[in-house]
């Protein structure tokens, strides 16, 4: 195999602007549950449920965590592309950050719909 | 006035060394390139480039006390004693301040950093609107000194793959030419993970800049054309 400096994949612009885009949202549903917080403060756990009873806000925190799955996809990835030389390792690395995104993901759906 | 000048010459030294230089010099209105000169008297084994000692070649771009900039361009009463003088981060080091750019206009190169218009040539210039012309402005004066590239985190890691700053600027001012037919070829060469995309926008590269030039903003022109023809 030639020792050969590549480039030209030919993307990058739809997850740069996924990143812009997920942080918008994550950066308004902050904003969101800060004032809920502020208005009607939780004290026990049938506080908590009951602020994330209503299907609205089920919904709304899926979004959040799907948008901070493909926002830390996008960052981790460039972390490793800027600091793991070895392109076996990186396919690696990049692949178990996937899974464990993805797993969060998941996670992340049983929760809020078990409550 | 005291400096700690960076020396190593790779056929002799084994590795680089900090040498201490005294100059009995007042700083007055001289720049640090005209101290160093006098340093060159002193001892002539000391190597750096320069040419026009106004700021308009780029050839004696180097870091000082930790900033790359011009050394006939910086003056010497704003800098703080031991003046300390290092090569370019980040390329390899020939002799003393001397680097090998050739990553660096390999970068440039790889831009394709002249007109490219397959269109019949007029009987006369191609002409430009003043407004036209108005868009290389911030663009069309970079001297390619390298300070804002080697200056970027993202060239130090990946210079083989990434742009870098100067060479984005540099597209961006061929994209910006009305005179230039080769957008969408140029926008296709740098839509990449590794060379339009390393750039984080930590904006090393506008606070390194002798000329004042923004290449961050630039950058930012460059993903807004690419957006608008995505979406």
């Amino acid at each position: 195999m030639v020792k050969r400096s590549v480039v030209g994949a030919g993307y990058g612009l739809r997850d740069w602007l996924m990143q812009r885009i997920t942080a918008v949202v994550m950066a308004a549903y902050s904003l969101v549950f800060a004032f809920l917080l502020l208005t009607r403060p939780v004290h026990d756990f049938a506080g908590w449920r009951a602020l994330f009873a209503p299907e609205w806000m089920k919904l709304a925190s899926l979004l959040f965590a799907l948008s901070l799955m493909l926002h830390a996809w996008v960052g981790v990835r460039d972390i490793l592309m800027d600091y793991v030389k070895s392109a076996g390792l990186r396919l690696a690395l990049q692949s178990a950050t996937i899974l464990v995104l993805v797993s969060y993901a998941a996670w992340a759906v049983q929760i809020l719909w078990s409550l | 006035m005291r400096f700690s000048i960076y020396r190593y010459n790779p056929d002799t030294d084994a590795k680089p060394r900090m040498q201490d230089y005294e100059l009995a010099i007042e700083a007055g209105d001289m720049m640090l390139l005209d101290a160093m000169l006098l340093l060159k008297d002193q001892d002539d084994t000391l190597s750096f480039r320069r040419s026009c000692r106004e700021g308009v070649c780029g050839s004696d771009a180097m870091n000082i006390n930790g900033f790359n900039g011009l050394a006939c361009v910086t003056p010497l009463s704003s800098l703080k004693q031991p003046i300390t003088l290092r090569p370019l981060p980040g390329l390899p080091v020939i002799r003393d301040l001397i680097v090998d750019m050739e990553q660096f206009y390999h970068q440039y190169r790889s831009i394709k950093p002249y007109l490219i218009n397959e269109e019949p040539e007029p009987e006369i210039e191609r002409l430009q609107s003043p407004e036209e012309r108005a868009e290389l402005d911030g663009l069309y004066e970079c001297i390619l000194c390298a300070c804002c590239s080697t200056s970027c985190p993202s060239f130090w890691w990946n210079p083989d793959k990434f742009v870098g700053p100067a060479g984005l600027l540099q597209a961006y001012r061929f994209i910006a030419d009305s005179r230039d037919k080769a957008t969408r070829e140029r926008l296709d060469d740098l839509e990449d993970p590794y060379r339009l995309f390393r750039c984080h926008s930590i904006m090393n590269c506008v606070a390194a800049c002798p000329k004042g030039l923004n290449p961050t903003l630039a950058i930012g022109r460059i993903k807004e054309l690419l957006t608008k023809r995505t979406v």
